[in-house]
């Protein structure tokens, strides 16, 4: 095993994921249900010839939460590098 | 290819150019298959050719992977690059629940069903932050194993194996059911017999090669069951609109959908939310809708078929640009389905309903032969075919949508081939989840721990067809429909392994006596939950006063199990004995990429 991070920088790493980790965790709620809760208003309004209600569920979503496991994979790929522990 | 692929470096350094062919060679033999039915060769021979030649490159590809190396048997040598691990993790994960069922259970229930869509997806960000990169490096086997490291000894272990078990198990049957449903369809032979015959194709891939034949047989079945899902709505959507994205054109079949209805006196409209079977918003389909969001969502996290394909990865860092993938390549399927479903009905509405039932085509005949999923009565009588006499089966909608909107028999050929290839892609990760548990936790890790590598693999394979047999036999019973069977798999597995997994990494603290109490009684109050609503529901209305707690239905019994799972390993954690420093500083190497997962070198 090469050289280990010492208590302070590990604690620092962890700090900086779990911060990344609840920063996505947040805005998954956001999106699997908080948007939803007012799917019955949205309809009424138009979106893309679709009721906006119905276009969230069933693409809106779908888009963010792509985006969401893309961004989680490059920014923890960043921190990973930051702090020198990306694999060799 | 043999020779390569046995090297290993020449067959995955070539992997585009292989899959690139065989993608290319298959459009080219749908086309020839095209011309023929053009020529006027019968539906019959090209429903076959679609059935075998498709089962039969799987069972070329399981062939030529076969292996007698542990690693490669169990995690496919750890050399499956991300992209190619997305794929394969998209066929493992798209099953005849997404493939054949979803499109047709939004047919049918309109928004509400959405919630399959959302909670299909979404799990896959929980994945991503909280688990794969993670497991990837402990780096062992299997899920249980994981359980048993982290939370020392055979107890956890076999816990572990236990929901694993019964949440594979009951999503495996779910499979072979709609194996059966195509295979008896597009070969003409009977529901129980088709079965066993879809079997086959199962075992073939799995038996011989392990997870690395599996891989590289879902990979390919990947490219053959999102061609085939596209195809038809891409084309419908061109012939209605004029414009091949479905995702664009499909409000407007929306529009015509809602006029429909009103000419036709429906009043659940099919885009409203939350609105029960009379078009009223109903607080029990809101509840539901969040329910069954939640526990699909969490049972996407949990279900070890899944996890396990991240196992399979190079690095941390390929499995967490691989969870990205693996979404990318799910979201291209869930994000058509509505519009295959909104296109299904505005073709039923214009072209069948309506209609004098004596001139109804071929395929209503057709489908009415597969054990009663598609009926049609008369019931007043005038000759005419009304909505009320129309009883199409979730099922079936997928299917039969390519003849209902009259397109050549080639696209329901290729449909055929589709739903197979979901099938039996998921039937293959889930035996394979199943049978490396028992084989490698059960049998190696508590039976018998000097067993010999040849011993082990054959027990795995052993093991393997034992399963798969069984799977079929109890599917033949017809147990369920098949959305209702596969949530139920993830709601078993969502109660018992998601708290012991994610507070493993997540909370340090987290106590051997803890994790095992929690998972049992978050596993166990999901079981009962189901089981008595849905095999004694008079013995429980009897217990309870109600027939169902809060009216949230048994397909989301985990939301019953998930906090009782929580709240007992936390609290059972807090009044046992901290973990060891030992403890603490594995999971401190599990938590960063680069090194040795501490204990496991």
């Amino acid at each position: 095993m090469a050289e280990k991070l010492d208590t302070a920088q590990m604690q620092k790493y962890w700090s900086r994921t779990s911060r990344l980790m609840w920063t996505i965790f947040a805005l998954w709620i956001v999106f699997s249900f908080v948007v939803h809760l007012f799917a019955v208003q949205l309809n009424g309004v138009r979106f893309l010839g679709f009721p906006l209600g119905f276009y969230m569920a069933a693409q809106g979503s779908l888009i963010a939460f792509v985006v969401l496991c893309v961004w989680n994979a490059v920014a923890q790929n960043k921190i990973d590098e930051e702090f020198g522990v990306q694999e060799d | 290819m043999a020779d390569t692929k046995t090297a290993g470096g020449g067959f995955l350094g070539n992997l585009g150019k292989i899959y690139g062919g065989y993608a290319g060679g298959f459009v080219v033999f749908t086309l020839i298959l095209a011309v023929l039915e053009q020529m006027g060769v019968p539906n019959k021979i090209i429903g076959y050719c679609f059935v075998i030649l498709t089962i039969g490159v799987y069972a070329y590809i399981g062939i030529l992977s076969r292996t007698m190396d542990l690693s490669e048997y169990y995690v496919a040598g750890r050399k499956v690059p991300a992209l190619y691990n997305g794929m394969a993790t998209g066929a493992d994960w798209m099953s005849a629940a997404s493939f054949i069922s979803m499109a047709g259970g939004i047919y049918l229930g309109g928004y509400n069903a959405l919630g399959y869509v959302l909670g299909w997806t979404g799990g896959y960000v929980l994945v991503g932050i909280l688990l794969a990169p993670y497991l990837r490096k402990f780096g062992q086997f299997t899920v249980p194993d994981f359980l048993g490291t982290r939370y020392e000894g055979n107890g956890a272990r076999l816990c572990g194996v236990i929901v694993l078990f019964c949440a594979s198990f009951t999503y495996i049957v779910a499979q072979c059911f709609g194996i059966g449903i195509i295979t008896s369809r597009f070969l003409g032979i009977p529901f129980e017999v088709a079965i066993f015959v879809g079997l086959l194709g199962i075992l073939v891939c799995s038996m011989l090669g392990g997870m690395r034949a599996v891989t590289w047989t879902q990979v390919a079945q990947y490219i053959i069951l999102i061609i085939s899902y596209l195809v038809p709505v891409v084309w419908l959507s061109t012939k209605l609109y004029g414009i091949p994205i479905p995702e664009l054109t499909y409000g407007q079949a929306l529009d015509q959908i809602h006029q429909l209805e009103d000419k036709l006196g429906v009043t659940k409209h099919f885009t409203d939310a939350f609105t029960n079977a009379k078009g009223d918003f109903s607080w029990q389909e809101f509840n539901n809708f969040w329910a069954l969001v939640l526990c699909l969502m969490i049972g996407t996290a949990s279900l070890p078929h899944i996890l396990m394909r991240y196992f399979t990865t190079p690095s941390v860092r390929e499995a967490r640009t691989s969870v990205a993938w693996s979404i990318f390549f799910i979201f291209l399927l869930y994000f058509t389905a509505p519009a295959y479903a909104a296109f299904a009905k505005l073709e039923v509405f214009q072209n069948v309903i309506g209609q004098p039932i004596a001139q109804l085509p071929a395929w209503v005949q057709n489908w009415s032969q597969v054990g009663g999923l598609l009926t049609i009565k008369d019931a007043n009588s005038d000759g005419v075919l009304q909505l009320s006499e129309f009883v199409i089966n979730q099922d079936i909608i997928v299917l039969s949508m390519p003849e209902i909107a009259g397109l050549p028999y080639v696209v329901s050929g290729l449909v055929a081939a589709g739903g197979l290839a979901a099938a039996l892609s998921t039937a293959d990760g889930l035996l394979l989840a199943i049978a490396n548990a028992l084989s490698h936790d059960v049998y190696y890790k508590m039976i018998d721990p000097k067993a010999s590598t040849a011993r082990r693999l054959i027990v795995a394979r052993g093991l393997l067809v034992i399963v798969a047999i069984i799977a079929a036999a109890v599917a033949g019973t017809r147990p369920s429909g098949i959305i209702q069977m596969v949530a139920w798999a993830f709601s078993l597995a969502a109660a018992g392994l998601f708290a012991p997994l994610v507070l493993g990494i997540w909370w340090k603290r987290t106590t051997k006596i803890g994790a095992v109490t929690g998972m049992m009684s978050g596993f166990l109050v999901c079981l009962f939950y189901l089981v008595m609503t849905r095999y004694a529901p008079e013995t429980f209305k009897a217990w309870f006063g109600t027939d169902l707690w809060w009216g949230i239905r048994n397909i989301s019994s985990a939301l019953f199990g998930l906090p009782v799972a929580f709240i007992v390993t936390y609290v059972v954690s807090l009044m046992t004995p901290e973990p060891s420093k030992e403890m603490q500083d594995f999971v401190d190497s599990i938590r960063v990429p680069k090194g040795v997962a501490l204990g496991t070198a």
